[in-house]
């Protein structure tokens, strides 16, 4: 009863000042890590150059959408996604697995004004802060390298914003779940083969035809293959099934956190 | 030499006390051992070399003598994957029994020196290699990979000494940094770029002249080069023996730098 009155007393937040209260904390806890942060910009910069081009002189042109395209323009929309992809998987399972269960953060955060929904999304917009960073980096990168072949790869970028919200509300769900360090073997069970097969190294063609539905059915061949249409500039309805199956993919895991936070912090 | 004078403990006596405390750690962790150390190299040649090979041109003057880009992958992949190995077993786990659980601390209050205490280590580490490359070689012969009956034992032997050069080297690094974030650093400017330059995915040559040869300076490229001369049956005598010494000196380098390493950090 008297917390009920103390919450109420409390002048309630809108969810942008709690996003905003968010970022400013996590800024200010990494600001002291900086080295880490700039060296994650190397990782997908180093793929590109080691498969891209010193594997890329050993294959020949891919066709896409009709046409050929070189190896290293093939593969770089894929470092692109795959890049997000490890970025989010990475923030909301580590992470958050550390600030629900070691450091009891969001113990302390809900004391406070805000509420189980705003430590979702203040959370991914963090995790989506930082990937938009990288991913702007890489884009640029492959501009420099001639990689971009369409003004669409413009929306590359929300794209991969797109790919890393719905990674980050899913594996943010899912780390509630986890019991001890051991259940994160279960997270690299998961990403090593979505990072293998989802036609980010060859054309999904390579498959026998049941393995290329299941492989199209998988969310990173999604983002993998949006990123590619944009920077190719070979976008069509097609494309809108990937952005829909992200959307909806992303809004689920958003609903599961806030859920799962709730049993878990205020029961 | 039996009944030595406290304090002056032989080396192999000394290891030799340290049996039981890794027996004991190997009988609880085995089975992670086993699927890690199988799976993601598994599905790593299932991607990149079988699939992604499949649009390589087989051209044995391009591919350093292989006649397939799976050939060509497989044992630059099981050199870098010991490496990979090396690296993991003698960086978090060092730092945790120096700071963390302290288990050194109880052993150096025996009559065990610190030079024992590093051999215990890494000679566990080295069991760890030689299980996850023999694996590895295993699973690789119904593949077809190798050349000659004797190519699996003899590329075996270079992928345990590579990873052992690896694990005496970070060993002598971790006893000499304060915090793991050291660790991230050495993970993403040394080990990844190492990985993914070395040769183990493609000919060095193809970097230009000039990365070629900055390849070529790397100890996973001695790794990867010995690795697959022996695999394919395609050795360059000279070459081989270059390669060899090389590892061989960084493991009595990375030795002497370990046991040093490990009595400033707890006796001295």
């Amino acid at each position: 009863m008297s917390a009920a009155a103390a919450a109420s007393a409390a002048p309630p937040l809108r969810p942008w000042q709690a996003v905003r209260l968010l970022l400013l904390r996590n800024y200010m806890s990494y600001r002291r890590a900086w080295p880490l942060f700039l060296t994650g910009f190397l990782e997908p910069f180093f793929y590109l150059l080691s498969i891209g081009i010193g594997v890329g002189a050993l294959v020949d042109s891919f066709s896409f959408g009709g046409r050929e395209i070189d190896y290293a323009t093939f593969v770089a929309p894929g470092m692109l996604a795959v890049s997000a992809f490890n970025g989010a998987l990475m923030d909301s399972t580590f992470n958050v697995y550390f600030k629900l269960r070691l450091n009891k953060l969001y113990d302390q955060i809900l004391a406070t004004p805000m509420t189980t929904s705003d430590v979702a999304r203040g959370e991914i917009a963090w995790g989506q802060l930082r990937g938009g960073i990288y991913a702007t980096g890489f884009l640029l990168v492959m501009l420099a390298m001639g990689l971009i072949e369409s003004w669409w790869a413009l929306l590359a970028l929300p794209a991969v914003l797109l790919l890393g919200f719905a990674f980050s509300a899913v594996c943010m769900a899912a780390t509630t779940w986890m019991k001890s360090f051991q259940d994160f073997d279960k997270i690299t069970l998961i990403q090593l083969p979505l990072f293998l097969f989802s036609a980010t190294f060859f054309p999904i063609d390579t498959y026998p035809e049941p393995v290329r539905w299941l492989v199209e059915c998988t969310p990173l061949y999604r983002g993998v293959v949006l990123c590619r249409e944009l920077t190719t500039g070979e976008v069509s309805w097609a494309s809108a099934v990937s952005v829909v199956y992200l959307v909806a993919m992303g809004l689920a895991g958003l609903w599961l956190v806030r859920r799962r936070l709730d049993a878990l912090l205020l029961t | 030499m039996a009944a030595a004078t406290p304090g002056s403990l032989g080396l192999r006596e000394g290891i030799g006390r340290q049996v039981d405390y890794w027996a004991t750690l190997w009988r609880r962790t085995w089975r992670g051992v086993i699927v890690s150390s199988f799976l993601s190299p598994f599905l790593y040649v299932l991607a990149m070399g079988v699939l992604l090979g499949g649009f390589v041109e087989a051209d044995p003057d391009v591919l350093e003598g292989a006649t397939s880009y799976l050939a060509f992958v497989v044992p630059g992949l099981i050199a870098a994957h010991a490496m990979q190995t090396a690296v993991s077993e003698t960086t978090y786990p060092v730092m945790g029994m120096i700071k963390w659980q302290r288990v050194y601390e109880s052993m150096l209050a025996t009559p065990l020196e610190p030079r024992h205490v590093v051999g215990a280590h890494l000679s566990s580490v080295v069991l760890h290699l030689a299980v996850t490359c023999g694996l590895y070689n295993l699973v690789m012969v119904p593949f077809g990979v190798f050349e000659a009956w004797w190519s699996p034992f003899l590329a075996f032997v270079a992928q345990v000494l590579c990873g052992t050069a690896f694990a005496a080297i970070v060993y002598g690094y971790a006893t000499r940094v304060r915090s793991e974030e050291s660790f991230g650093v050495l993970f993403r400017v040394g080990v990844f770029p190492l990985f993914l330059f070395s040769g183990a995915f493609f000919p060095v040559v193809n970097l230009g002249e000039a990365g070629a040869w900055l390849a070529r300076v790397t100890p996973l490229w001695h790794g990867v080069n010995l690795s697959r001369m022996l695999t394919l049956d395609h050795v360059t005598w000279w070459v081989a023996a270059v390669n060899a010494g090389v590892l061989v000196a960084l493991v009595v380098l990375g030795w002497r730098w370990s046991v040093s390493g490990l009595q400033k950090r707890m006796i001295a």
